[in-house]
């Protein structure tokens, strides 16, 4: 059963892919004759800092903007980061984490298991992949995570798309010469398993 | 002594800022295809949908998309179009005199600026239009509320519509943006009067669904008739000319009356009703369909003039009406005039007191009201909040209790910083190792180097506007004792420092002046400017009558770049240092 609007968050750091992602997933929505909006943020926020996006689709959509506690799904690309989106989490709320970290120059490194803490306070569908340590040994590109992370998201369900739509997407937004590399991760991460 | 932090940046720094994704689909997409576009880009395809002619700009983020646009499409379209014409003007003033000057020939021109750009371009536009222009054209204006991409101030834009009378449309979605471009060129056209259509972040960085019209590109010669009553602005004539916009506006607020821009949805309540425009129109109909709650809305296309008639009409026999927008109150205080004006009892809700709506947002005091915020942007929840207040309805979620849980964590920031490689870090290194920052005021400006202020590097003890660092140097300098180290872009010399840098020699100043020519607009996403074309910086620092001028890469001679500052330092004169670095983002596009 496809939920009326779905609300998706894509949080990281400057850099990641998240305008990419964003553009996939809007692209295959178009394709399932879905209603999509979403919001983006150039300029200052880029040049290391973090940057948060949001993405929604559905029947009939109004703001490009996810509402509080309201994200179905948030996607986050750096593993500090995370706790950044929990503006938009609750219960409801499935997590899906790259267990990677960005340093913060000037700041300690957290522990993982501190952050976790906080979210599970807010839910307890959080998973953890190390997406661009898999990427970074396979194919030596970590920024093809964004997608190993889609592909593993449609598989567990945490995505109501179809994988033809997505596949669509990959096409239409990853310029030619990378297609291959994307749809291989894509692929490396609908079929992973812990 | 700053090293390059051990950060990477993000995977490999693959997309520069700005980036516009989808380019061509923009130009060639045909009549009745849907694409997913963002606000600005669909500005484009309404201007090209328009038959543009003229695009000029000055990169600024919410705005740089248009720019950008035009430029990736410039010779496509100018094997369609050969007398198109776009360019990146050295500041926003000459992006829209120049956009003026081809409208004044007879052509549709359109120009686009952040906040910030309006009021470097606001001399001259007051003065515009007055006269009007003859062809066409349509100013895209972005503010940004919350500063996504801004350092200097939250601006609101909208009370130049005041002040130099421009009709102005606000539209909603990315649909919205295509329609009221071309909406605005139409209404240019008849009344020779340039249009701006106002703009935010969230509107123009929103993406969407856009459905394509026939796009049909002609030639076009502009020709200026000489008619010295037209656009010569002299006493007693200027008076005449004051005139003949007023009657203009009338003319185009009867318009607006009429307009289906301005739409008025029926709701079932009479005790609340809602006044709105822009992207804060999603935003509400987002908080009624969650509320499932069927208000009435007056949804406004023209934000000047008001459709004044049609606001009284709506406002008759409703009992409260709430205004939603963004930043400080323009439309609220508008309505409350006309309210009273035809003594009409409606009880007017919007901003209420600027700092308890501050307080009451941010969580930083007490519950919340039913007011909404003057400082950042709207979120649809804070709408849904005020209207259940309003409404004494139970609230959806409680949001103050989730606010209070996830403001209990004490997150990271995570402050944009210089990426790795950086010439910046160059000049950031020797001034650490040379100066003792302690005795030195650092003055900064707009541009990548703002990010001086990073905690890690410390080096910006003031921050204003394009040019301002070199003029609020020499005041320094004339003041104090204490010696000033200003910087400056090379986009931002070209943009506003030059008069700046005269007045150092001028008026007898000493500060030393870096101007880091990093051989790009790197902020906005890696648009050309003059130095980047081959008018050269040292050139024009010399014929300033600067004395003390070198120019060094500082990331290859570091030695001759520490001795420099030192030498410099030591003179009571202007000093200036050309930093001739460049951007390592553009080195690794270029390889």
């Amino acid at each position: 059963m496809k939920p009326e609007i779905f609300n998706i968050i894509i949080n990281g750091v400057g850099g990641q892919g998240q305008l990419t992602l964003l553009r996939i997933l809007a692209f295959s929505a178009l394709k399932e004759n879905l209603n999509v909006k979403w919001s983006e943020l150039h300029g200052l926020s880029q040049r290391g800092g973090s940057v948060e996006v949001h993405l929604r689709f559905g029947k009939k959509i109004f703001s490009p903007l996810v509402c509080q506690a309201d994200a179905d799904f948030i996607l986050s690309l750096e593993f500090q980061e995370s706790q950044k989106a929990l503006y938009y989490a609750d219960s409801k709320t499935q997590f899906l984490i790259n267990e990677t970290i960005t340093p913060i120059p000037g700041e300690a490194i957290p522990e993982k298991e501190e952050i976790l803490k906080f979210l599970e306070k807010f839910t307890k569908k959080i998973e953890i992949l190390p997406a661009s340590k898999i990427c970074q040994e396979k194919f030596q590109k970590e920024v093809l995570s964004g997608v190993f992370l889609l592909g593993y998201a449609l598989n567990k369900k945490f995505l109501p798309l179809k994988k033809e739509s997505l596949f669509e997407g990959i096409k239409k937004v990853i310029p030619e010469k990378y297609q291959k590399e994307n749809f291989e991760a894509f692929e490396t991460g609908f079929s992973f398993k812990f | 002594m700053v090293e390059h932090p051990p950060y990477k940046r993000g995977v490999g720094g693959s997309i520069p800022p700005g980036r516009t994704f989808f380019m061509k689909e923009i130009l060639f997409s045909k009549k009745g295809e849907k694409i997913i576009a963002l606000g600005n880009e669909a500005v484009c395809r309404g201007a090209l949908e328009a038959d543009v002619d003229f695009v000029s700009t000055y990169p600024g983020t919410p705005a740089s998309e248009i720019g950008n646009v035009f430029f990736a499409l410039k010779e496509e379209i100018k094997k369609i179009k050969p007398s198109f014409h776009f360019e990146f003007s050295t500041n926003e003033k000459v992006a829209t005199e120049a956009a003026a000057g081809a409208a004044f020939s007879g052509l549709k021109s359109l120009v686009a600026m952040k906040n910030f750009g309006l009021n470097v371009a606001s001399d001259f536009v007051h003065t515009l239009m007055y006269t009007g222009v003859e062809g066409a054209m349509v100013m895209l204006v972005a503010d940004d509320p919350s500063c996504w991409s801004s350092a200097q101030s939250e601006q609101n834009s909208r009370f130049y519509l005041q002040s130099a009378h421009i009709p102005a449309l606000e539209p909603s979605d990315v649909q919205e943006f295509k329609e009221f471009t071309k909406f605005a060129f139409l209404l240019s056209q008849k009344y020779k009067i340039p249009v701006m259509i106002h703009s935010v972040t969230r509107a123009s960085h929103q993406g969407g669904i856009l459905k394509c019209d026939q796009i049909n590109l002609k030639d076009k010669k502009g020709f200026f008739k000489r008619d010295p009553k037209r656009f010569s602005t002299m006493s007693p004539r200027v008076l005449e000319m004051k005139k003949q916009l007023f009657e203009k506006i009338e003319k185009i607020k009867k318009e607006a009356e009429n307009s289906s821009l301005n739409k008025t949805f029926k709701g079932k309540s009479k005790n609340l009703a809602i006044i709105t425009s822009g992207i804060s129109f999603s935003l509400v109909q987002e908080a009624l369909s969650r509320l499932k709650i069927n208000l009435p809305i007056l949804k406004l296309g023209f934000v000047y003039p008001l459709p004044e008639k049609k606001i009284l009409q709506f406002l008759k026999g409703i009992k409260k009406v709430l205004v939603v927008e963004e930043l400080e109150p323009y439309l609220e205080k508008e309505i409350l005039a006309l309210a009273q004006k035809a003594r009409l009892k409606v009880e007017i809700i919007g901003k209420g007191e600027a700092i308890e709506g501050a307080r009451l947002w941010t969580g930083e005091k007490g519950k919340r009201k039913a007011i909404l915020p003057q400082i950042g942007e709207l979120k649809p929840e804070y709408i849904e909040f005020a209207i259940s207040k309003i409404l004494k309805k139970k609230l959806l979620f409680n949001y103050e209790e989730h606010l209070a849980k996830v403001q209990k964590i004490e997150t990271i920031t995570r402050p944009p910083i210089l990426c790795p490689g950086c010439p910046y870090w160059y000049v950031v290194n020797a001034l650490k190792k040379i100066v003792n920052v302690n005795e030195v005021i650092f003055g900064g400006e707009i541009g990548c180097y703002m990010l001086f202020s990073h905690k890690a590097i410390n080096l910006q003890d003031y921050l204003y506007c394009m040019g301002s660092s070199i003029g609020v140097a020499h005041g320094i300098s004339k003041s104090s004792s204490q010696k000033v180290i200003c910087f400056t872009g090379d986009s931002s010399f070209f943009h506003a420092s030059i008069p700046a840098l005269i007045n150092t020699v001028f008026n007898e100043s000493n500060p030393l002046i870096i101007i880091l020519e990093n051989q790009t607009t790197a902020m906005t996403g890696h648009q050309p400017h003059p130095g980047t074309k081959g008018i050269k910086i040292l050139d024009i620092v010399k014929a300033c009558g600067i004395k003390h001028v070198k120019e060094i890469d500082q990331t290859q001679n570091q030695k001759e770049f520490e001795e420099t500052i030192k030498e410099f330092l030591e003179k009571n004169e202007p000093a200036v240092i050309i930093a001739k670095g460049e951007c390592a983002l553009l080195k690794k596009k270029k390889q």
